[in-house]
C-alpha cells in the first residue's frame, strides 16, 4: 500500500545534502578517465596529440596557468592561432603604426614595478600592486576570438580573470555607470608617442554592464605565460565581442565615473570609430566592409576569408545587453 | 660612369635590379616567410615597389639634364614599363588574395573604399602609357603627340600620393606618405621650374 500525504512531491532533501554539480561531475571524470584509462592509454594519447600540441607553452616568458572557465562562451573549440603570429603581428601604436613594430620595439616598456590606480565613483578607490591585483580573481584561461577593425581575426588563450570580479571589490558607487581606462604613455619608453597618430595616452570605455559582463576579461597572460610586451603587458583588457581597439593594453588606471568616455579612437575619427564599436557584419566601417574577416594564420595565401559574425560569435551570451538599441546609430 | 652607362650591358644590369623585389618577394612567399599576413604584405610590397618605381622613372629627365647625362634615357622605358609590371602585380595581389577573384565582392568593397578608385584610375593611365611605350606607337602618334600622352605620368604621380594617402588616412599615419609626397613633388616641380625658365630664355 502507498501511502501518501498532501506533502508527496514537495519534500525535499536540504540543499547541503545535495551532491554539487562540480562534484558529481568530477566523479564521472574519474570514471571515465579511468575507462580509458584501461580501454586504451597509447590511443588516448594519440587522439590528444594535437591538442597538446596546440597547449605547450611557447615557452618564452614565465608560466602563468589558469584554470578552466565556467562561463558561457568563455572557450571557443576553434584553432588557436600560433604564438608567433599572436606575439609579431600587433597593433600597438606607443611603440609604432607597423604590426611588426611592438615585436621589435615594446622590449623597452618596465612592467616591474606596476601599479594600477583606481579612483573616481567608487566607494574603495587606491593604487593596487600588481601582485596584488592578481589575486583579486582566480586566474582562468579563456580562449576568445578577437576581430581587428582592420578586418583580421585570430583566436588567442588568454590567462586573466573577469573585471567583474575587480569591479566588486571597489565597490562603484551608484552614480558610476561608465568605466574608463587609461593606459600607460611613457615617452622614454614608448617611442611611438612622438608621433601625433593619436592623443595619448590612450584612453578607451564601456557602459557598466558591458565591463561587469563575465566575458569581459582582464588578461595577465596568453598562451600559458605571462602577457608579452608587445601585447599589452602586464595587464590589458579582453573584450571579445567588440573590435580589438577597445581592449586597452599595458592599463595603469581604472576610472568609474558618471559620463560615457571619449575613447582615444572618438576623439581622432569620431564618425567612423564608435563609443561600442561591437563586431557587427551588417555595419561598415564608412571606408570599407565588416562583413568578413581574415583569420591569421589559417590556410594560407589562398584562403578564402571567412564571415565575420554578430558579436563576433558572442550574440548568445551579449546580444541582450543591446535590446532595443539602433547598433547603426550606436556603432 | 658615363661609359658604363653606354655600355650595351648597362640595360640588361638595369632589368635584373628592376626584377629583383619581385625575385625576393617570390622567394619570401615560397619560404613561407612573408608573416602573420603574408595577403597584405605582398599587396602593400607590390604596392610600395610602384611608388619606388615612379619615383625613379620621373628621375630620368631631372638628372639627365643636370647632371648633363644624356645617356640616361636610354634607362626611361624599361623604368617605366617595370613601375608598370608592379603596378600589375599590386592590382593583381588585390584581386586574387585580398578578394579571391569575386568579381561582386571586388565591385563592393571599390564602392567602399574610394581610395581603390583612385588607385585603379592611376592604374588605367599606366595602362595606356604602357600600350604605347614601344617604338612604333610613337611614330604612329607623332613625337609630338606621344609626348603630350605621356606627360600624363605626372597625373599618376598625383593620383598614387592620393592613393597611398587615403589608405593610410584610417591610421592617421602619413610618415612614409609624406617621404614619397615629398620626392615626387621635388621631381614634379622642378619640371615646372625648368619649364618657367626655359619660356622666359
Amino acid at each position: 500500500m502507498i501511502i501518501t500525504s498532501t506533502d508527496s512531491g514537495f519534500q525535499h532533501p536540504a540543499s547541503s545534502e545535495i551532491t554539487p554539480a562540480q562534484v558529481y561531475r568530477s566523479r564521472r571524470d574519474i570514471v571515465r578517465g579511468m575507462a580509458a584509462g584501461s580501454a586504451g592509454l597509447v590511443l588516448a594519447g594519440w587522439g590528444m596529440r594535437d591538442a597538446r600540441a596546440q597547449m605547450l607553452r611557447p615557452g618564452q616568458l614565465p608560466s602563468l596557468a589558469g584554470g578552466k572557465s565556467s562561463v558561457a562562451g568563455a572557450t571557443t573549440m576553434e584553432k588557436p592561432t600560433s604564438y608567433k603570429d599572436a606575439s609579431t603581428y600587433n597593433n600597438f601604436y606607443e611603440f609604432g603604426t607597423d604590426k611588426e613594430d611592438p615585436a621589435k620595439r615594446a622590449h623597452t616598456l618596465v612592467t616591474d614595478p606596476w601599479s594600477v590606480e583606481i579612483e573616481g565613483l567608487v566607494k574603495k578607490p587606491g593604487r593596487v600592486n600588481l601582485e596584488d591585483l592578481m589575486k583579486w580573481g582566480a586566474m582562468e584561461e579563456r580562449i576568445y576570438r578577437l576581430r581587428c577593425v582592420e578586418g583580421w581575426s585570430m583566436v588567442i588563450p588568454w590567462v586573466g580573470y573577469s573585471l567583474a570580479d575587480l569591479i566588486r571589490r571597489v565597490e562603484p558607487l551608484p552614480g558610476a555607470k561608465f568605466v574608463e581606462f587609461v593606459t600607460q604613455a611613457d615617452p622614454k619608453t614608448m617611442p611611438g608617442l612622438r608621433s601625433g597618430v593619436l592623443d595619448w595616452p590612450y584612453v578607451e570605455g564601456l557602459r557598466m554592464d558591458e565591463a561587469m559582463h563575465p566575458l569581459t576579461l582582464l588578461a595577465f597572460g596568453m598562451y600559458g605565460e605571462v602577457m608579452p610586451k608587445q601585447n599589452g603587458a602586464p595587464l590589458r583588457l579582453v573584450v571579445p565581442w567588440k573590435y580589438g581597439f577597445k581592449s586597452g593594453k599595458s592599463l595603469v588606471k581604472i576610472r568609474f565615473v558618471d559620463k560615457q568616455p571619449v575613447s582615444s579612437w572618438e576623439k581622432a575619427a569620431r564618425q567612423e570609430y564608435g563609443f561600442y564599436s561591437n563586431v557587427n557584419p551588417n555595419v561598415d566601417h564608412p571606408r570599407w566592409s565588416q562583413a568578413t574577416e581574415r583569420r591569421i594564420g589559417e590556410d594560407g595565401l589562398l584562403a578564402k576569408k571567412r564571415k565575420t559574425l554578430m558579436f563576433n560569435g558572442y550574440e548568445a551570451q551579449v546580444g541582450q545587453l543591446y535590446a532595443g538599441m539602433d547598433l547603426k546609430k550606436f556603432f | 660612369m658615363r661609359a658604363l652607362l653606354r655600355h650595351p650591358l648597362a640595360w640588361w644590369a638595369l632589368l635584373w635590379v628592376c626584377l629583383l623585389p619581385l625575385v625576393w618577394l617570390v622567394m619570401q612567399t615560397l619560404q613561407d616567410k612573408l608573416g602573420a599576413n603574408p595577403a597584405e604584405t605582398l599587396i602593400r610590397a607590390t604596392g610600395d615597389w610602384t611608388l619606388r618605381g615612379l619615383c625613379l622613372t620621373l628621375a630620368v629627365t631631372p638628372l639627365r639634364t643636370l647632371l648633363a647625362w644624356p645617356e640616361l634615357v636610354r634607362f626611361r622605358r624599361l623604368l617605366g614599363l617595370s613601375t608598370f609590371g608592379y603596378a600589375v602585380l599590386h592590382l593583381l595581389c588585390y584581386a586574387w588574395f585580398d578578394m579571391g577573384f569575386e568579381w561582386a565582392d571586388i565591385a563592393q568593397d571599390i564602392a567602399k573604399r574610394t581610395f581603390i578608385w583612385v588607385g585603379f584610375a592611376a592604374f588605367l593611365v599606366l595602362l595606356a602609357l604602357a600600350a604605347t611605350s614601344f617604338n612604333r606607337a610613337m611614330r604612329w602618334l607623332g613625337g609630338r603627340r606621344w609626348q603630350a600622352l605621356h606627360r600624363a605620368v605626372y597625373a599618376v604621380a598625383v593620383l598614387a600620393i592620393l592613393h597611398f594617402w587615403w589608405m593610410r588616412a584610417g591610421k592617421q599615419d602619413f610618415a612614409e606618405v609624406l617621404v614619397y609626397a615629398a620626392i615626387l613633388a621635388v621631381l614634379l616641380g622642378w619640371r615646372v621650374f625648368n619649364g618657367l625658365g626655359t619660356r622666359k630664355a
